[in-house]
């Protein structure tokens, strides 16, 4: 993709300056060495990881590490994204849920640090790879479902079967309701992956449209527009992503509603 | 990032010959495993760190807060509820300062309306008996006046009489002055 959108826009506008590699940013390379990336190879991935659990303890440990009563800057952070998650998993999934909420808001912590990580110039977005936002839904998916049928065995599949719908119905319902069920994960990731993708590639694209004077200005102007939308992304994609867990976690405890 | 520096990600399946990504790099299969391994790693560190250290802290501290806001309010409305006390005993004693400086005032009033009474009847009465005395004075200089223009009228007229070359009988000059007044 990237090698095609060089050649179309070189050969358009006949400037041997014009370079687009707005994919170059997810290629994933070892940190050490020239080698292969392996299984354990420690690569810009693992550099970005390690940053994202450095900032989130930061936050969430050292942050709060006076315990004040009256909060600091930094622990008045941690208290509000602990209130919103909190306040997330009781209202969307319920009360019951809240012995939960550390794996949700393990999730939220770590899509939102990605996602802003992510927007620093030159920096990995991690959760703009597949490998990790199919992880996340597929972890979430497998979870979800395991536990309902820990929950509440067979009747789980009620879920599938809308009583409230007339019978003849039901069965139609029935595939309707399935297939949405198991696409769960695959919009779950992908829509978390593509949206920070896309919008970091359209980045990278009008970046290279800097290199001509004549638009520059034009560029710059829409790296800029295109960045603070990508701030309001960030933010946005991890709560949609944490909102539909939470909404998934309740399908898992309360199957009949 | 990977144009700056061509090189650094070795020519694969998925990157090419001059450092640029091949395609997506996120369909790039040969990465997965690293990338799922340090996933996985990164999420239970984090999951390790917030429920066993920040969670716990924070959701300590804002019960902490939490207890602290509702003593503070028990505290407040038991202050509101003394100083509504202290406020009511002040109208209470206000009140009763009134109505004590009221009788006060009207025992005051009283008493000296009596003793004005008394003065007034006393100066009343001395009034009146100056009054008596000074009518009897009156009356007694008045007699006495009649009495002197008696005795200088009958002096006068027997003066005349003589002086008119006869001598006058002062018992009779006196008899006819004596008429002349009462008539």
């Amino acid at each position: 993709m990237a090698t095609e959108t060089h050649g179309a826009e070189g050969a358009a506008h006949g400037e041997g300056g014009l370079v687009f590699h707005p994919m170059d940013q997810f290629i994933v390379k070892p940190l050490f060495g020239n080698g292969e990336v392996g299984l354990f190879t420690v690569t810009n991935v693992t550099l970005w990881m390690v940053i994202a659990v450095l900032c989130i303890t930061a936050l969430m440990v050292w942050g709060t590490s006076r315990r004040a009563i009256i909060p600091g800057r930094t622990q008045s952070v941690a208290e509000l994204a602990y209130g919103f998650i909190y306040k997330m998993v009781e209202d969307v999934t319920g009360k019951d849920a809240v012995k939960y909420f550390p794996y949700v808001m393990t999730l939220f912590m770590f899509i939102v640090f990605s996602n802003f990580l992510g927007l620093i110039p030159m920096a990995f977005t991690l959760t703009s790879h597949f490998a990790v936002t199919v992880v996340l839904a597929l972890a979430v998916f497998l979870s979800v479902t395991v536990l309902g049928f820990v929950l509440h065995g067979t009747k789980f599949l009620g879920l599938f079967w809308p009583t409230s719908a007339p019978l003849p119905l039901r069965p139609v319902l029935a595939v309707i309701e399935l297939i949405s069920y198991f696409v769960r994960p695959v919009s779950h990731s992908i829509r978390l992956g593509g949206n920070l993708m896309a919008g970091h590639a359209v980045i990278k694209v009008f970046a290279g449209f800097a290199a001509l004077a004549a638009v520059s200005p034009l560029s710059i102007l829409g790296i800029t527009a295109m960045y603070g939308l990508e701030v309001m992304v960030a933010f946005i994609q991890a709560y949609v992503f944490t909102i539909l867990t939470c909404v998934y976690l309740k399908d898992a405890l309360h199957p009949n509603h | 990032m990977a144009t700056e520096t061509p090189g650094a990600a070795a020519a694969s399946s998925c990157v090419g010959p001059d450092g640029s990504a091949i395609g997506m790099p996120q369909l790039c299969f040969d990465w997965w495993p690293n990338q799922i391994f340090w996933l996985i790693l990164a999420l239970l560190a984090i999951f390790f760190v917030l429920s066993r250290i920040a969670l716990p802290r924070i959701a300590s501290v804002l019960a902490e807060r939490q207890g602290t806001i509702t003593n503070d309010i028990a505290a407040a409305e038991d202050l509101k509820r003394k100083a509504a006390d202290a406020e009511k005993a002040y109208e209470k004693a206000l009140a009763d300062a009134r109505t004590e400086a009221q009788k006060i005032a009207q025992q005051t009033r009283d008493e000296i309306k009596t003793e004005l009474d008394a003065a007034m009847a006393k100066a009343d009465s001395e009034i009146a008996e100056k009054t008596k005395g000074s009518e009897q004075r009156i009356s007694e200089i008045r007699a006495s006046a009649m009495e002197n223009v008696e005795i200088v009228a009958k002096d006068t007229a027997e003066a005349i009489v003589q002086a008119l070359g006869t001598t006058a009988d002062s018992s009779q000059v006196n008899a006819a002055v004596d008429n002349q007044l009462k008539g």
